[in-house]
C-alpha cells in the first residue's frame, strides 16, 4: 500500500500548484472524481482478500479525507488570495472629495430669530405675528402715543401714499392685536420686521425686532429684570454677562427702563422695556387693577451683530453670499 | 442738551467726580450720551500781549514779536500768523509748554531766536479757527494761565433726555434733579431784585387762558447792543452749542439755559399798540425769524399787536419785530404756553427751536415772573437799560391734581417692599407735596413736572430714587400649562430647514423696491406706494419676492459667483380695495450648474424639473398640480402655476429671456414663489395596514403625440378604475431614432398591490390591457417595440 502514500504526497503537490479555482477543480477530479486515482483504489478493494479489505478500506478512506481537507484548504487559500487581489484592486483614493449636493444656510438674523424663539418657548412664551402695514391706531394710539405726542418724533415713520396706513415702526402692534383677541394671562414674543426712515452703519430703513409681553396677576418689574437677564445670558451663553436697567421713557410703559448689557468692558444699549402702561391695558379691555406685567423690545439684528461680531448692519441686507455663507 | 460741567457745579456743589456724575445722571434716567473736554490737553500757555513787532530780516511772512507775559523781561517770539499786531492779547506757549502733539522749546527760526509760540485755537485743541492767533479780551490778565483764564478745565456733557423730562432742559432743572438723587441740600434759584426806573408799559392780554395761562412782559429802554457779552457767558453758551449774537439775544438764551424758561425780546420800536395772545385766523401771514413765510391756520397760537401776528407763540419770533443791530428799546416776554397749544406744530411746519422744544414738553408755569426778572438783570448787567414795570395777564394756573399711591400696589408692581414713609421721603425730595394716609399717599406734582398723571408715574419715581440697580432679578412663578404645539401646522423652522437641506441660502431683501421692477417684473401697475421713501429706487412695496432674488443673483454674479441658489421668506404687499393683502411668501432661485463643482459625472445646468423637485419636497406629496401660466417674469413655455388641492399657490418657471437679456445673465435662472401658508398646512398621519402579499409591477413603454402631457396620461390611467393600483412612476422620456417626429416615448412602471391576495399574471395582463386600450383610444398611443 505504499502507492497510497505516494498518491497522497503527489496529490498534495498537485493541489498546492493549482493556480485558481478551475485548476483546483481539475486536480480534484484527477484524484477524487469518478475515475480519479483514489476512486480507482476504492474500486480495487474488491480484488483484495476479504481479511485485508477493512484495513485497506479504512486507509483509503483516511487518504480520501486528507485529500478532501487539502482541497478545502487550498480552496480557502485561493479564495483569500483572490479576495486580497480584489480588495487591492478596488482600493479608493479616499481623499477625493465627496459628491452630491452641499448644504445651504439660514440668514444670520433668521438663525438668531429661531434661536430666540426656542429660548423663549422653553420659558413658556408663545410666538405671535401680525401685519407689517399697520394702522396709526395699532402702531401709536393703542400704545398710548396720541397724535402730537413728542414721542412720535422718536420714530421716523414710513407712511403710505393715498392712505392713512403706515409701516409698523415696532412689533408692539402685534401685542395689541394678540391681547384684543385673547384672554389674560398673556405670555408672548413677537419677532418681526419693522421700518423706520433711517439709514447708516447702525440704522437700516428695515430691521428686525423682538418684543416680549408677560401679563398676569402679579408679574413685577423685578420679574422683568429676571426674565430679560436670563434670556440675554442664555442667548450669549455667558453667565457672567452683566445686565443693567436704567430709567427711560416710553409712552406704552410705566415705569420704563432702558436695557444695557456688558461683556465686561463698557455698556451696550440692547433694548427698551417696562411695566405695561394701564392705558394700553384699558385699550384692550384688560383691567389694570387685576392684571399687570411687563413688555420689552430689542433688535434681532443687534443681537446677531453682537453674537457673531458683525460691525455693519447694512451687511445683513446686501446679500453678499460670501458674507451669508459664514453663518452656516 | 449740552452744557458745561463747571456751570452745573457752580449751581450745585456735588462732590462726585466727572465719571461718577455722569453715571449718577444716567442711572437716574438722564442719560449722559457724551462727555467731552472743553479743550485739548495742554500746559504752559499764558495770556501774553504783543508789545512790538518787526518784520523778520530773512522771511517776509514771519514777524519777530516782543511779548509781555507779566515778567520784567519780554519774550522774543517769531510768529507767522497774519493777524499778529501790536497790542493784541493772545495765548502764549512758553518754552517747556506741552501742546496737543507738540512740545515747545527755544528755537532758531531762520537765524532769529524764538522763546515760545503764539497760538491759534486749533493749536490748543478747541474750536476750529486755524486762520490766525486766538484773540483774547483786551483786559485779559497778562501772565495768567490760559486754562484758568478761559475756564478750559471743563467738560461738555451731552444729555439724551427723554420727552417726559422737559423739566431737565435747564441747568437749574438738572441741578434740582441731581440734588434729589444725591441728597445734597436742595438748590434754590436766586431771586433778583429789579429796580423799576421808568413807567413805560405795553398792555398784554391772553385771549385763551387754556393755551396761555400767563403772559408777562416789561419794557427795557436804552440798551446798548454794542457792548460785548462777557466772555464767560459766551463760553457757557458755546458749550451748550448756542452761538453768541448780541447781549439781548444772548441773555434770553442764557436765562433759558439757566432756568428753563424760554424768553423773547421784541424791538419795542416795531410794536404797535398792546399785545394780544390768540389763535391765528386762517389766512393771516407771518414771516418768522428764520425767514420762513407762513400762511397761518387757526390751530397756531400767535402773539399779535395791532397790525396782526408778530410771533408764533412759544415757537419762534417774527422777523419784523425781532431785535436787530439798531435796537435800543426792547419789550421782554416771559410766558407760559401749554404743551397742547404748541405740540406737533413745529413738526408740521418743518422747523425746530429751543423754545418750542421746551414748551412742547412743558415749562414750569411758576417760573415766568422770576425768569423775566432774571433776564432783566442779565441784560442790564451787560448792556444797561432802564426797566419798566411788569405788565401781565394771569389766568388760572394749570391744575395739579393730587395722585393717590397705594404702597402695596407699588410693591406689587416693583417686586420690592415700599414702606410708606420711605416713599413719602423720596417723593418729597423730588418736590411733591404730600399727604400720608395710612399705607396710602396723596402726592401733588411740582409745577415743573408734566409727566405725573397716575399712580404708575409715582411708582417710577420711587423706583428711580430707589435705584433700578437695587431691584433684584426674579423669575415669575409661572402658571402650569404647556405652550401649544399644533401638529397640523408645519412650523417655519422646518420649512426653512428643508430648503437649507436642498442647498439654498436664505437672503433678506428690503420690502421696498423700484417702481419699474414692480410694474415690469411683477406685472403690478398699481403698487402700494410710500409717501416718504428714502430713495427713488425704494419707493414701492413689493408684491412679489422675485425681483429681489434676481437682484441678489445679479449682484452675486458681479462678485464672480457662477452658481447661485437662494431663497427668501417675507411679506408681499398688494392693494385690496381700500385695504391691503400682506401674504407671507416663500421664493427661491437657482442658477448655474445643478450640482456644485465636482468630479465623476458630467456637469449640467439646473433646470425646471430640478426646481420642481425642490418645490415638491416642501409640500404634501401628490396633491400638487402644475398648469401653464402667463407671468411677466417667466418664460411662457417653461413656467407653471402651482395648485394645491385646486387652489393657486404660486408660480414656478424659467426666467423670461427678455429679463435674462436685461439683467445680462449668461444663463437662465429658475424661480418659484409660493404662499407660505399653504406650505405650513399638513395632515395628521393616519396608519394604514401594510400588505402581507407581494406587489406586482409592469413596465410599459408607449409612444404618444408630443402634445399629450404626462398629467393627462396619468389621469386617463386613473380613470380606468383598475382595482388596487398603487402607483404609476415615469422612468424614461425618449425622443429620437425609433420614434417618429412629433411623438415621444414614455416608459413607466405600474405597481399593483392588494392587501387580500397575490395578483395572478392574468389579472396583471388584463390591467395593462385596459390601460393600453384607454390610451390608444384617447391619444392614439402605441406600445413601443
Amino acid at each position: 500500500m505504499e502507492s497510497l502514500d505516494v498518491l497522497v504526497e503527489e496529490a498534495r503537490g498537485a493541489f498546492a500548484s493549482a493556480r485558481n479555482a478551475a485548476d483546483l477543480e481539475q486536480v480534484k477530479a484527477r484524484y477524487l472524481g469518478k475515475s480519479g486515482a483514489l476512486t480507482e483504489q476504492l474500486k480495487g478493494l474488491g480484488k483484495l482478500p476479504p481479511e485485508e479489505r477493512p484495513r485497506a478500506g479504512s486507509r483509503i478512506n483516511e487518504a480520501k479525507a486528507s485529500l478532501e481537507l487539502m482541497v478545502t484548504q487550498r480552496r480557502d487559500a485561493l479564495r483569500s488570495v483572490e479576495l486580497e487581489a480584489r480588495l487591492r484592486e478596488e482600493a479608493l483614493d479616499v481623499t477625493l472629495p465627496g459628491r452630491g449636493q452641499g448644504g445651504g444656510g439660514l440668514h444670520p438674523v433668521t438663525r438668531t430669530r429661531l434661536r430666540v424663539e426656542r429660548l423663549f418657548r422653553s420659558l413658556g412664551f408663545e410666538v405671535a405675528a401680525g401685519p407689517e402695514i399697520e394702522t396709526d391706531f395699532y402702531n401709536f394710539t393703542a400704545l398710548n402715543t396720541p397724535e402730537d405726542h413728542p414721542a412720535r418724533s422718536m420714530h421716523d415713520t414710513f407712511y403710505l401714499k393715498d392712505s392713512a396706513a403706515l409701516l409698523r415702526t415696532h412689533t408692539s402692534p402685534i401685542q395689541i392685536r394678540h391681547m384684543e383677541s385673547h384672554q389674560p394671562p398673556f405670555r408672548i414674543i413677537s419677532p418681526g420686521r419693522v421700518y423706520r426712515v433711517d439709514s447708516d452703519a447702525t440704522h437700516s430703513p428695515m430691521f428686525h425686532q423682538l418684543e416680549g409681553l408677560w401679563i398676569d396677576a402679579n408679574v413685577s418689574f423685578s420679574d422683568l429684570k429676571g426674565v430679560v437677564a436670563e434670556f440675554l445670558r442664555s442667548f450669549f451663553e455667558r453667565s457672567d454677562l452683566k445686565v443693567r436697567f436704567r430709567p427711560s421713557f416710553f409712552p406704552f410703559t410705566e415705569p420704563s427702563a432702558e436695557i444695557d448689557m456688558s461683556f465686561g468692558d463698557g455698556w451696550l444699549e440692547i433694548g427698551g422695556s417696562g411695566m405695561v402702561h394701564p392705558n394700553v391695558l384699558r385699550h384692550v379691555n384688560v383691567d389694570p387693577t387685576r392684571h399687570q406685567g411687563f413688555a420689552f423690545g430689542m433688535g434681532l439684528d443687534r443681537l446677531t451683530m453682537l453674537r457673531y461680531g458683525v460691525r455693519d448692519l447694512r451687511l445683513f441686507f446686501e446679500n453678499d453670499l460670501r458674507f451669508l455663507e459664514q453663518f452656516r | 442738551m449740552k452744557f458745561s460741567e463747571q456751570w452745573l457745579r457752580s449751581l450745585l456743589p456735588v462732590s462726585l467726580d466727572s465719571a461718577a456724575l455722569a453715571h449718577v445722571l444716567t442711572m437716574a434716567g438722564l442719560e449722559v450720551e457724551g462727555v467731552e473736554p472743553a479743550a485739548g490737553v495742554f500746559s504752559g500757555v499764558v495770556v501774553g500781549e504783543v508789545r512790538s513787532l518787526e518784520r523778520h530780516p530773512k522771511a517776509d511772512r514771519l514777524n519777530v514779536c516782543q511779548v509781555d507775559v507779566g515778567e520784567e523781561r519780554l519774550l522774543q517770539i517769531v510768529c507767522g500768523a497774519p493777524n499778529a499786531a501790536v497790542g493784541i492779547r493772545v495765548p502764549c506757549a512758553r518754552v517747556g509748554a506741552q501742546l496737543p502733539g507738540m512740545a515747545i522749546a527755544a528755537a532758531q527760526l531762520r537765524g532769529v531766536g524764538s522763546e515760545g509760540m503764539l497760538c491759534s485755537a486749533t493749536e490748543l485743541g478747541f474750536g476750529s479757527d486755524a486762520s490766525g492767533l486766538l484773540l483774547l479780551a483786551a483786559d485779559a490778565p497778562i501772565g495768567v494761565d490760559l486754562r484758568e483764564h478761559l475756564e478750559l478745565d471743563d467738560q461738555v456733557l451731552t444729555l439724551k433726555l427723554t420727552p417726559n423730562r422737559g423739566d431737565c432742559l435747564s441747568l437749574a432743572g438738572i441741578a434740582r434733579e441731581l440734588a434729589a438723587i444725591t441728597r445734597v441740600e436742595a438748590f434754590a434759584v436766586p431771586q433778583p431784585r429789579i429796580e423799576v426806573s421808568i413807567g413805560d408799559t405795553v398792555p398784554v392780554r391772553s385771549a385763551n387762558h387754556a393755551a396761555c395761562a400767563f403772559y408777562r412782559g416789561r419794557v427795557l429802554r436804552g440798551v446798548d447792543l454794542r457792548r460785548p457779552t462777557p466772555a464767560w457767558m459766551v463760553r457757557r453758551l458755546e458749550r451748550s452749542a448756542v452761538r453768541a449774537i448780541n447781549p439781548v439775544v444772548d441773555a434770553t438764551n442764557y436765562v433759558m439755559l439757566e432756568l428753563g424758561q424760554p424768553l423773547h425780546a421784541f424791538d419795542l420800536a416795531a410794536l404797535r399798540g398792546g399785545i394780544l395772545v390768540r389763535f391765528a385766523r386762517d389766512g393771516e401771514r407771518l414771516t418768522l425769524l428764520n425767514g420762513q413765510e407762513l400762511e397761518l391756520t387757526s390751530d397756531l397760537l400767535v402773539i399779535t399787536d395791532e397790525t396782526g401776528p408778530i410771533a408764533l407763540a412759544g415757537l419762534m419770533g417774527g422777523l419784523h419785530s425781532g431785535v436787530s443791530g439798531g435796537t435800543t428799546d426792547v419789550f421782554l416776554e416771559s410766558a407760559y404756553f401749554s404743551p397742547q397749544a404748541v405740540a406737533g406744530r413745529m413738526r408740521r411746519l418743518g422747523f425746530n427751536s429751543d423754545a418750542g422744544h421746551r414748551f412742547e414738553r412743558g415749562v414750569d408755569f411758576a417760573l415766568s415772573l422770576r425768569a423775566l426778572d432774571r433776564l432783566t438783570e442779565v441784560i442790564q448787567s451787560i448792556a444797561g437799560g432802564e426797566a419798566g414795570p411788569v405788565t401781565q395777564d394771569e389766568g388760572p394756573a394749570p391744575v395739579r391734581a393730587p395722585i393717590a399711591l397705594d404702597t402695596a400696589r407699588a410693591a406689587r408692581l416693583l417686586g420690592i417692599p415700599v414702606p410708606v414713609q420711605e416713599a413719602a421721603q423720596m417723593l418729597g425730595r423730588l418736590g411733591f407735596r404730600l399727604e400720608v394716609q395710612g399705607d396710602r399717599l396723596l402726592a401733588t406734582a411740582p409745577t415743573y413736572r408734566f409727566d405725573m398723571e397716575r399712580e404708575e408715574d409715582l411708582v417710577e419715581e420711587i423706583a428711580r430714587l430707589h435705584g433700578y440697580e437695587n431691584i433684584p432679578e426674579t423669575l415669575p412663578a409661572a402658571g402650569a400649562g404647556m405652550v401649544p404645539d399644533p401638529e397640523r401646522q408645519r412650523d417655519r423652522a422646518r420649512t426653512l430647514d428643508a430648503l437649507v437641506a436642498r442647498e439654498f441660502q436664505e437672503v433678506i431683501n428690503y420690502s421696498f423696491i423700484d417702481e419699474g421692477w414692480e410694474r415690469e417684473v411683477h406685472g403690478n401697475g398699481n403698487p402700494v406706494q410710500l409717501a416718504n421713501p428714502i430713495a427713488a429706487q425704494m419707493s414701492v412695496m413689493r408684491s412679489s419676492l422675485l425681483a429681489g432674488l434676481l437682484e441678489t443673483l445679479r449682484s452675486n454674479l458681479n462678485r464672480q459667483r457662477e452658481r447661485v441658489r437662494v431663497f427668501e421668506l417675507g411679506c408681499c404687499f398688494l392693494r385690496d380695495g381700500d385695504g391691503f393683502q400682506q401674504p407671507e411668501r416663500l421664493a427661491a432661485l437657482a442658477y448655474g450648474p445643478a450640482a456644485p463643482l465636482q468630479w465623476g459625472g458630467p456637469e449640467r445646468l439646473v433646470d425646471f424639473f430640478d426646481m420642481k423637485g425642490d418645490l415638491e419636497a416642501l409640500l404634501p406629496a401628490g396633491r400638487l398640480r402644475f398648469e401653464g401660466v402667463s407671468h411677466p417674469a417667466l418664460h411662457p413655455g417653461r413656467s407653471a402655476q402651482v395648485l394645491l388641492d385646486g387652489k393657486a399657490l404660486g408660480v414656478i418657471g424659467e426666467l423670461h429671456p427678455r429679463w435674462q437679456q436685461h439683467y445680462e445673465l449668461p444663463k437662465a435662472p429658475i424661480l418659484f414663489e409660493v404662499a407660505l401658508e399653504a406650505l405650513q398646512q399638513r395632515g395628521l398621519p393616519s396608519h394604514r395596514e401594510i400588505s402581507r402579499f407581494p406587489s406586482v409591477s409592469r413596465d410599459l413603454a408607449l409612444i404618444v403625440p408630443e402634445a399629450v402631457s404626462w398629467r393627462a396620461i396619468v389621469e386617463h390611467i386613473e380613470a380606468c378604475g383598475i382595482p388596487h393600483m398603487a402607483s404609476i412612476g415615469l422612468f424614461d422620456l425618449y425622443r429620437g431614432p425609433g420614434v417618429e417626429a412629433g411623438r415621444k416615448s414614455l416608459a413607466f412602471r405600474v405597481l399593483l398591490q392588494d392587501t387580500e391576495k397575490t395578483f395572478t399574471d392574468a389579472e396583471v395582463d388584463s390591467a395593462c390591457g385596459l390601460i393600453l386600450q384607454e390610451l390608444e383610444k384617447s391619444f392614439g398611443a402605441k406600445l413601443r417595440d
